[in-house]
């Protein structure tokens, strides 16, 4: 066992496009998706074969016979059957804290190889039937005799026949991420047209970046689809302002542009320790520094349900001596566009800073240009626990490219709950 | 007394028929209850460039735990920070349906006619995002103390003021609060007043906010325990209303009334656990006699309220001498009197509160009550000729001027006269005795030591003499 921890290489990652709900993945399921993302990673670092310490996934939205779902893609895939695999969830903070998990066991040579990741279906929908229903089912189930089953079938009325739909939406408020993040936009006094620029910028760049090749080493295509499905390359901020509002009511700024999207698609990244990296002779792009989890009370309005990452990121801060502004890179999860700005407007906003934070002086404001240079969820979407793996892989080459430099990640969570990373090369 | 055509216009027909007949429709004002918070809705706070209120604003705001909310004007999140205070951010176009309780701007920094284009940057965008029953407060700089363009420029914030709370119905008041430059830390009990739905009857006024150096520990839900009020024409109408108030906010209260009516008044100082003094004001002797009393039984006497007041209206023509001399001697010779003996003999203690009772008939005059409006203006008068000097013994002098008033007098008043006295004001409606009663308790709470020498009126901003 090493006396101190070690550096957590990130080797590379990929994954598969992203699709729109009931698009390009319809029929896919979240096994299918995780599969090919996996198998993408394996063919791009010749993983075939080899015995990885842990494989780290999760999904958000999951059927309950997907109980053990990381392990069996593991055993259907190509990677030793001696791979270990564990199933995470931390709704949209799956991905990242799947990685973290890899990470904090290759840290402490628990592990010296790992793959943390995620994926998402909302159209293969976990759909349950009503409860009513099934606790009649559960008890036919339960008889003995097949008198006794029909006795219990025959208690099922008409009225319990129902579908018990997943639902966006947050269960001790009833409102849905839309609804809270659009209270949390009108309290940080977040506009309409600094939404719509975020979003624009997010189109414009992830387009870029598809243009000249950045993506070519992170994807591998799935089901025709070669680049999301959600891009908009010719998107403008006068194209977004034509848009209704969907959260917020008839006055409220949020719209189905600014905001992302229902969507499929999955995402894996490669960690190890710098000697089996070595040994197996990969590359290092770039190293996970530090990972911090923090979580808000959001029930009775006490702070919005997005915001945990404007308290998790200035204790990362502290750990390690830096300030807001000695990052090169910014990626911000865009849940929404309303969350990052209003996440931006906190770190700058003294009152929050001294009330909330506790701090004599503000974060700070950061250099925009930094932020999300190669576009974010607003164009690429969101499918839940794929995001951290996408946002690692793309920092990771990011900074490989840069040839040095220092990266911070945030993704704000259901439940108020925010995972944030440092990434540095 | 009840209001029967604002209950009809509030009952569910009511509220159908009166909109589409253009009859006016007088709300329900939103009142005060005993542990409800100061304000019950989010509070947005604005401040002019160049301002000096804005802390203290915030200081009161995060005291009284409201939902505080900032425009990004300024160094106003950095004052915010400083007082402790999280405020929420209001932006045009990003505010949705956000509504607000309360719009509260800081215009101590506007110093010419130009910088008055701040009221309007401030208020016209959420003109209409107030609730029902809302507060609008203005605060400045006492004109008087100020020279040139800043004096002109704050002199104007009684127009705009004056005019919001014409404009603006549904229960909601406007008042304008001048600071003295030093008087900062002086307005918690002032702005808790006009924020709160104590202040519900209470329209369209300025209030004068001095420095003072007393800043007492204060108990806010019990401002006056351990003072002792003297509360005279105890026994009923305005007097009840005031002696049950004050000693809800803590005092011992001594009702007096005159002989005739001892059985009421011991029924009402029973009832809250005070004491009773029968005596009749215009005696020759009764400052004396009060002076001695208060002194012997409770060591001195910290509120003194002159409420005892009678009318007998007659036009001049018709009105005999002695008419004329008992509604003086009781509504103005006996205030004077009494407080000038009380002041003589040291029986005011240091932070007393001497508050009169004056009319809106003595602002604005009024038909039949030569005598009357001239007591009441007397009232007035006897604040103004005191203020500095009892300001020297920590103590104020202010008073308030009741307008319509829903009591047993105002019951008798024939039907049309009534019904205008009502209507013909912004809220559209007859106050209660306990609006006269709030306002008094906000005057004698120990910390209004820098309220002095006012005279608010309590009409629901009445057209007459406005």
């Amino acid at each position: 066992m090493p006396a101190t921890v070690r550096r957590v290489a990130i080797v590379g990652g990929n994954r598969i496009p992203f699709a729109r709900s009931n698009g390009a993945y319809a029929t896919a399921s979240n096994s299918d998706m995780l599969a090919a993302a996996l198998d993408g990673l394996i063919d791009r670092f010749g993983l075939e074969g080899k015995v990885i310490g842990e494989v780290a996934a999760g999904a958000v939205l999951k059927h309950s016979r997907d109980f053990n779902m990381t392990r069996e893609v593991v055993l259907g895939s190509r990677l030793d059957n001696a791979s270990a695999a564990v199933d995470l969830q931390q709704a949209c903070g799956t991905g990242l804290q799947a990685i973290n998990y890899v990470a904090n066991k290759i840290a402490l040579g628990q592990i010296d190889s790992g793959i943390g990741g995620g994926v998402d279906t909302t159209s293969d929908a976990p759909l349950a039937i009503g409860d009513k229903l099934r606790k009649k089912l559960v008890a036919v189930n339960a008889q003995r005799t097949t008198a006794d089953k029909v006795k219990a079938l025959a208690k099922i009325r008409p009225g319990d026949i129902r579908l018990d739909i997943p639902a966006n939406r947050e269960p001790r408020t009833g409102l849905s991420m839309g609804d809270h993040q659009a209270i949390t936009a009108k309290e940080w006094g977040i506009t309409r047209e600094a939404q719509d620029e975020l979003t624009a910028a997010s189109h414009r760049n992830l387009a870029a970046a598809y243009d000249r090749g950045f993506f070519d080493d992170l994807i591998t295509p799935f089901r025709g689809l070669e680049r999301d499905g959600n891009l908009r390359p010719d998107s403008t901020v006068e194209k977004l302002a034509k848009l209704k509002p969907v959260f917020g009511g008839p006055d409220g700024t949020m719209t189905a542009g600014n905001s992302t999207p229902l969507s499929d698609g999955a995402s894996v990244v490669l960690l190890a320790s710098e000697e089996w990296a070595e040994a197996n002779d990969l590359p290092v792009l770039a190293y996970l520094t530090d990972v911090q989890t923090a979580a808000v009370g959001y029930v009775d309005g006490e702070e919005g349900l997005l915001m945990a990452p404007a308290y998790a990121v200035p204790r990362l801060l502290d750990r390690h001596g830096l300030t807001l502004q000695d990052f090169d890179y910014y990626e911000i999860h865009e849940a929404f566009a309303a969350q990052v700005l209003s996440t931006l407007k906190a770190w700058e906003d003294p009152t929050f800073c001294k009330v909330k934070l506790g701090r004599d002086a503000p974060l700070g404001s950061i250099d925009r240009d930094k932020l999300n240079v190669n576009g974010s969820s607003l164009a690429a979407a969101h499918p839940f626990a794929a995001t951290g793996g996408r946002i690692i892989a793309t920092l990771a080459k990011l900074l490989d490219e840069r040839g040095g430099g220092r990266g911070l990640v945030s993704i704000c969570a259901a439940g108020g709950q925010g995972v944030t990373a440092i990434v540095e090369r | 007394m009840t209001d029967r055509y604002r209950s009809f216009v509030n009952s569910a027909i009511g509220r159908q028929i009166a909109p589409r007949l253009g009859l006016p429709q007088p709300p329900v004002l939103q009142r005060h209850r005993v542990g409800d918070p100061v304000v019950d809705g989010p509070v947005l706070v604005g401040a002019a460039p160049g301002g000096r209120l804005a802390g203290a604003i915030a200081r009161t705001l995060a005291a009284v735990g409201a939902e505080t909310w900032t425009t990004e004007a300024g160094d106003l999140r950095q004052t915010a920070a400083d007082a402790g205070l999280a405020p929420k951010i209001y932006a045009d176009g990003a505010a949705g349906d956000q509504r607000f309780k309360a719009l509260v701007l800081d215009a101590t920094g506007i110093a010419d006619v130009d910088a008055l284009g701040e009221l309007h940057a401030f208020f016209h965008p959420v003109a209409r995002r107030l609730q029902g029953c809302g507060r609008i407060i203005v605060l400045g700089t006492t004109p008087e103390l100020l020279d040139g363009s800043a004096r002109i420029a704050q002199r104007a914030l009684e127009g705009f003021t004056r005019s919001t709370g014409k404009e603006i119905k549904r229960g909601v008041t406007s008042q304008l609060v001048y600071v003295a430059p030093d008087a900062e830390d002086r307005i918690a009990s002032t702005l808790r007043f006009l924020l709160s739905p104590r202040s519900a009857f209470v329209s369209g006024q300025v209030v004068r906010i001095m420095p003072s150096d007393r800043d007492p520990e204060l108990n806010w839900s019990e401002p006056l325990k351990g003072k002792v009020a003297l509360v005279t024409g105890a026994s009923r109408g305005i007097g009840e209303a005031i002696a049950q108030t004050l000693a809800r906010d803590g005092a011992h209260v001594v009702g007096l009334d005159i002989a005739p009516l001892a059985d009421e008044l011991a029924a009402v100082t029973g009832r809250i656990g005070g004491s009773a003094i029968t005596l009749d004001v215009t005696d020759d002797d009764a400052g004396a006699v009060l002076a001695e009393r208060l002194k012997a039984d409770h060591g001195g006497v910290d509120v003194v309220v002159h409420n005892a007041g009678i009318t007998r209206d007659k036009t001049l023509g018709n009105m005999k001498r002695e008419v004329w001399d008992q509604v003086l001697a009781v509504n103005l010779r006996a205030p004077e009197a009494i407080t000038r003996a009380l002041l003589d003999a040291g029986t005011i203690n240091r932070d007393g509160r001497i508050v009169g009772v004056a009319s809106i008939a003595g602002i604005a005059g009024n038909f039949g009550q030569t005598n009357y409006a001239t007591s009441k203006a007397g009232v007035i008068g006897l604040v103004d000729a005191l203020a500095a000097d009892v300001a020297a013994r920590d103590i104020t002098i202010n008073a308030v001027a009741p307008g319509f008033i829903e009591t047993q007098m105002t019951a008798k008043v024939p039907l049309g006269i009534r019904e205008a006295g009502r209507r013909l004001s912004s809220l559209g409606q007859g106050g209660l005795p306990v609006d006269v009663a709030e306002t008094i308790a906000w005057y004698a709470s120990p910390a209004s030591a820098g309220v002095n020498g006012n005279v608010v009126r309590v009409c629901g901003q009445s057209l007459l003499g406005a």
